[in-house]
């Protein structure tokens, strides 16, 4: 049982939802003349949680390394607190963060080393009282001086979510957020993260392959194909649309028929 | 550029390096073995005879400096393959880090490592071959600037291309310096060389530097025109360094580089 469920919620200051923080315009990515996302229209709001979903090799994990700019797109526009382009970029990655299963850290630092230097990356004030918050709500405390290589996988997947927390970002990405953990941790951090975007008002931009994950956590879902938009809406108004009774129903029912509702 | 987040990068190599044994040692081990290697058998030449003149300190000066340009070069190309090897290229270019922030990291690193490594040799050089590398004077100074200068601006190179080809183009770390070696000219004047190669090795910013040396063991005089030759050569190898990470940096995304860096 984790021990930060015992500890009092965190007080929610739900900011009003609506604002936009990301917008997608036309985003395209073509490798070796193959077109891997294509035509892709999105925003995303202040406060809202968006998933992405689709298959593998759908496009999730290049739509977000384009949006971290990771990635160049070959077409399209994508603006950031109603910016765009490369001349505030900076100021821009100050206020978003990311995590994912398959993007490591360096495994012969201590948990605190890692998220020290990161936090000295992002500019963080108070750094050693922020580690120690996010550490507690994570529940590694106890993994503090340990070794990142020598952590389970679940456990580094809370280090990279401390990771991607440490600036408090306003735009958080998250590839697969609760990948490797057993259902106990997976429902405290499904928890945290919607907490997380009361208190800061945070636009979040999720791919998850974990259906009930997404009905529970998100707004709005994006059901990706080959690249493309097939669906866009609330969990349970694709539901309905698709004549289904759960999202994975819908799910299976797009990346295996294509059909539209 | 950001005084923070490059120190912040330093910090990162600071935790690795305290905490593994295995790197420390190797990062003085082969300059150790050579130096003792060549010294002992410079010591041997000199016994048996040589008519030329300072041979010892000759040797034993080209072998140190030209560790401060190889170790210059591997501890930058080092810190790339850290990077890579641990998966955290991804994580490091979503934060407001910049490529040209990143680099001045790398060549820190470099610059402490070359520092260690070869504060060692100066020391074992003085226990085991009572040579003094601090004879040289002020000269050593110019020395070691251009060789570190060369040293971070090949280090770059191969960290680019590295990032291009992945990890399979690892070895180029160890092996690309060995290319600059013969028209370094290192134990060697470079009038020894092939006329057409000569010209080539006036191109390279170290084969001045230890033209330089040679001047000031066995003549004492410090010759200015070898230190701005190479100063100006250092400018250019140095902008055509950063360029070509800057430009392989934009291939890299382009072609998803940061998320696939591997073999």
């Amino acid at each position: 049982m984790l021990k930060s469920k015992e500890k009092k919620p965190i007080p929610s200051k739900r900011i009003i939802m609506g604002k936009e923080v990301l917008r997608v315009e036309g985003l395209g990515k073509r490798f070796n003349h193959s077109w891997v996302v294509r035509d892709l229209n999105f925003s995303v709001n202040r406060g809202e949680i968006v998933g992405l979903l689709g298959a593998n090799g759908a496009g999730k994990t290049t739509i977000l390394a384009m949006l971290l700019n990771l990635i160049t797109p070959t077409s399209g526009n994508v603006s950031f607190f109603g910016q765009t382009g490369d001349g505030n970029r900076k100021g821009i990655l100050t206020k978003m963060n990311f995590s994912s299963p398959y993007v490591d850290l360096p495994h012969r630092l201590t948990v605190f080393q890692n998220l020290s230097v990161y936090g000295q990356l992002y500019g963080v004030p108070l750094l050693r009282e922020k580690i120690k918050f996010l550490c507690r709500e994570m529940d590694i405390e106890s993994l503090l001086n340990k070794k990142y290589g020598q952590l389970s996988s679940g456990q580094k997947t809370r280090v990279a979510l401390a990771k991607a927390l440490i600036n408090d970002p306003e735009i958080l990405l998250l590839d697969e957020p609760t990948a490797s953990l057993d259902p106990d941790v997976a429902d405290h951090l499904r928890r945290w993260i919607m907490q997380y975007r009361d208190r800061q008002s945070a636009g979040i931009l999720m791919s998850s392959h974990n259906m009930q994950e997404i009905e529970r956590m998100c707004d709005r879902v994006i059901l990706l194909k080959q690249g493309r938009t097939v669906a866009e809406g609330s969990p349970s108004i694709l539901i309905q649309q698709y004549g289904r009774a759960t999202m994975e129903e819908v799910f299976l029912d797009i990346t295996r028929n294509g059909s539209e509702a | 550029m950001n005084l923070r987040r490059i120190l912040a990068l330093f910090q990162r190599h600071y935790f690795l390096y305290r905490t593994s044994w295995v790197r420390l040692i190797e990062l003085v081990y082969w300059p150790v073995m050579e130096l003792l290697l060549w010294g002992f058998l410079t010591l041997y030449l000199q016994g048996v005879g040589s008519d030329l003149p300072n041979f010892l300190e000759l040797f034993l000066g080209a072998l140190i400096l030209w560790d401060v340009l190889f170790r210059a070069q591997i501890g930058v190309s080092l810190a790339f393959l850290e990077e890579v090897w641990s998966r955290n290229l991804a994580n490091l270019f979503v934060s407001p880090l910049t490529p040209l922030e990143f680099m001045a990291g790398q060549l820190v690193v470099g610059f402490l490592r070359t520092s260690v490594a070869v504060g060692v040799l100066v020391v074992l050089a003085q226990i085991f071959f009572h040579f003094n590398i601090f004879e040289m004077g002020l000269p050593l100074v110019a020395f070691f600037a251009n060789l570190l200068l060369m040293g971070w601006s090949i280090g770059l190179f191969v960290s680019a291309l590295i990032l291009r080809f992945g990890q399979g183009a690892e070895s180029l770390a160890w092996a690309v310096i060995f290319l600059f070696q013969p028209v370094a000219a290192v134990f060697y004047p470079v009038s020894v060389l092939p006329e057409w190669l000569q010209g080539v090795a006036w191109a390279t910013p170290a084969a001045h530097v230890f033209e330089g040396m040679r001047s000031v063991l066995l003549d004492h005089q410090f010759m200015p025109g070898h230190f701005w030759s190479a100063m100006g050569l250092n400018l250019l190898y140095l902008t055509g360094g950063t360029l070509f990470f800057l430009w392989v940096f934009k291939i890299a995304r382009k072609k998803g580089l940061f998320l696939q860096v591997g073999e």
